[in-house]
């Protein structure tokens, strides 16, 4: 039984942060309607400037950690500007493919500055673990989790109460609407870009603190899909909700089914999508739009 | 519609009907035709390696075409198909079935998964179609991987050469006719499949799904033959590679590939009959050029090892980010664009 609660435990920790890479996903989607395939991407590269900023420039953690959320926000300004902005209005796999050829772009990017070998933070958390009823959970696992909660917290009051918040939400329901309304959709594009980006630098860092900084973070920047879209894709309490459903189920499967299975861990997140989408087309929490003709 | 050049009007419904036209398009027709033949006398053997590959990619392409440009049906697991049609062909070839046969086993093969991949298709579509996709692929590649006696797990299979009517085909020469001609009959069958009930209705169902159920077509049958033609030619394609290769790993067929194979059709015009034949030979002889281009430096400078590895992805993420800014439709657009020029020339308005 120890075991169990174990894996739980840990997976809820691997599963905030599957969910803190959705959230930059969920970002994107909800107020821009693309499908940002290079997240995984932009987590592993603002991981490594991180990495960069602590310990090779030697500043404290926290202040590599908030010089880097600025490099983020600069990125997504940039991406949304160059590469994004010419996509509006074209078919929508275009600019998919657009996320795709990013992908590509980020992924090379960290192996020609930092190499293919492994690094890792200075320590940053207290070390002792706590025990909880015989339950052991290392701070590396609690406080990224609190840290992911709180910024979970922080977006869904954004999105009910703040005026901008209020008017991403209106462009990601129908464009035209929000535009005609006085709406700048352009405007509202570079702030999700800027805010995912962000996500996706606090993302890495977490996940690099559990785990360490190279090249294998951008696969798993994949497994925030299954969680996205087990929530549902514009839902951000969902993507919290499928992140942990995915982490505990990784735990859980690798734990219990790897000697029977081997390596079954890594494809049943999406066995369980399949057969979520077969009975919640939308996913969890999605939205369902009904359509008309 | 099509568009005729200056001057020529039909009138006969044989006219009408014709797939190729006009005198123009039969001399291009055969010309490109002899060029095809003859293309394995021509070139070197080591290119003729690229152009196989080429032609296996485009088959494939073919499939992913009517799949995702034509029915809107978006597949993120068209490598994992291909990875069926290959391991289905090879065991049967294996157990003493004729080559061609086998080609096509794997190809039916593969669309009777396809058929079953399909399945969420008929309740879902947009993101959530292509992450259910892209879910059968890694549940795909992971039974292959872990299927150990029957697929060889992780160390793959190994094939026989290819042989027909006691004629081996295990040169990169013969084997470019083999393809050659798997590669013209699904070019054809493609080409009429759109002019048919069958191709407009796929049509239909990509353009707006709800009208085209009111219009009295069924929406689920054709968004399962869809899955079922693309799956097929994917399998082909597959096979083909199989044989061609002579040893398969799950790792020819991983989720990059499929990725790769909805970029082929993308920058080559979705949904354009053109599509695969003008975006797989650009993106595949990049590719090809960026490889050889890295190994030429990697031999010069060994020492900026990890400067020069990714430099393929990077210029080649950089190609398709500058090509979608500059021509978002694919080159099927521009070459429309050119045949409405052209077809007024030299009298243009």
């Amino acid at each position: 039984m120890i075991l169990f609660f174990q894996l739980v435990i840990s997976g809820i920790a691997v599963g905030g942060v599957y969910a803190l890479v959705g959230l930059g996903l969920v970002l994107i989607y909800k107020s821009t309607g693309v499908l940002n395939i290079a997240q995984g991407a932009i987590v592993m590269l603002m991981a490594f400037i991180t990495h960069s900023f602590s310990v090779q420039l030697g500043l404290p953690f926290w202040l590599a950690v908030g010089l880097s959320l600025l490099v983020a926000m600069g990125l997504g300004l940039i991406i949304e500007r160059i590469c994004l902005r010419p996509m509006v209005g074209q078919p929508l796999f275009s600019t998919i493919m657009m996320t795709i050829g990013l992908m590509l772009i980020f992924q090379a990017i960290p192996v020609m500055i930092w190499g293919t070998t492994m690094r890792v933070y200075p320590k940053y958390l207290p070390q002792a673990p706590y025990h909880i009823g015989g339950v052991l959970i290392s701070p590396d696992y609690l406080w990224p989790f609190v840290i992911c909660l709180c910024l979970f917290l922080c977006f869904l009051i954004y999105f009910r109460y703040s005026r901008s918040g209020i008017v991403m939400r209106a462009v990601a329901d129908d464009q035209m609407a929000a535009q005609s309304m006085g709406v700048n959709i352009s405007r509202v594009s570079t702030l999700a870009w800027g805010f995912s980006c962000i996500v996706a630098a606090i993302g890495g860092v977490v996940l690099a603190t559990i785990t360490s900084v190279g090249v294998f973070l951008s696969p798993i920047g994949l497994k925030a899909w299954p969680a996205v879209i087990i929530g549902g894709m514009d839902s951000i309490g969902g993507a919290l909700v499928g992140g942990i459903i995915v982490g505990v189920l990784e735990g859980l499967s690798g734990g219990y089914l790897e000697r029977v299975f081997m390596g079954i861990k890594d494809v049943a997140p999406f066995f369980v999508l399949l057969i979520i989408l077969l009975i919640k087309p939308y996913g969890l929490f999605g939205l369902k739009r009904i359509e008309r003709i | 519609m099509r568009r005729l050049p200056c001057g020529i009007y039909n009138e006969t419904y044989a006219q009408d009907m014709a797939v190729i036209r006009t005198k123009a398009q039969w001399a291009l027709t055969v010309i490109s035709l002899l060029v095809a033949l003859a293309l394995p006398l021509i070139i070197p053997v080591s290119s003729l390696q690229v152009v196989n590959k080429i032609g296996i990619y485009i088959l494939s392409g073919i499939g992913l075409n009517i799949l995702a440009g034509c029915a809107g049906q978006i597949s993120m697991a068209h490598a994992a198909f291909m990875a069926i049609g290959a391991y289905c062909s090879a065991i049967l070839n294996n157990a003493g079935v004729p080559f061609v046969l086998s080609i096509l086993c794997g190809g039916f093969f593969a669309g009777g998964i396809g058929i079953i991949v399909g399945f969420p298709s008929l309740r879902i579509k947009g993101f959530y179609l292509i992450l259910a996709t892209m879910a059968a692929q890694f549940i795909i590649i992971h039974i292959i991987e872990h299927w150990t006696w029957m697929t060889g797990g992780m160390t793959g299979l190994s094939l026989g050469r290819p042989t027909l009517f006691g004629v081996h085909f295990g040169s990169d020469q013969a084997y470019y006719v083999v393809i050659l001609v798997f590669l013209l009959a699904g070019t054809a069958f493609a080409q009429n499949l759109m002019r048919t009930r069958t191709g407009r209705a796929f049509i239909a169902v990509r353009d707006n799904d709800i009208a085209a159920e009111v219009m009295g077509i069924s929406i689920s049958r054709y968004k399962l033959l869809a899955f079922f033609l693309g799956c097929f030619y994917a399998g082909v394609g597959g096979a083909l590679l199989a044989h061609w290769m002579g040893a398969i790993t799950t790792t020819l067929f991983n989720i990059n590939l499929s990725i790769w194979f909805l970029a082929y059709i993308l920058i080559g015009g979705m949904g354009s009959s053109v599509g695969p034949f003008l975006g797989v030979p650009i993106l595949v002889l990049l590719s090809e050029l960026l490889t050889s281009l890295t190994s030429g430096l990697m031999m010069s400078f060994p020492w900026l090892l990890n400067v020069i590895l990714p430099l393929h992805d990077l210029i080649y993420g950089i190609a398709i980010v500058l090509f979608l800014i500059f021509e978002p439709r694919g080159l099927a657009h521009r070459w429309e664009i050119f045949k409405i020029s052209y077809r007024l020339w030299p009298f243009s308005y």
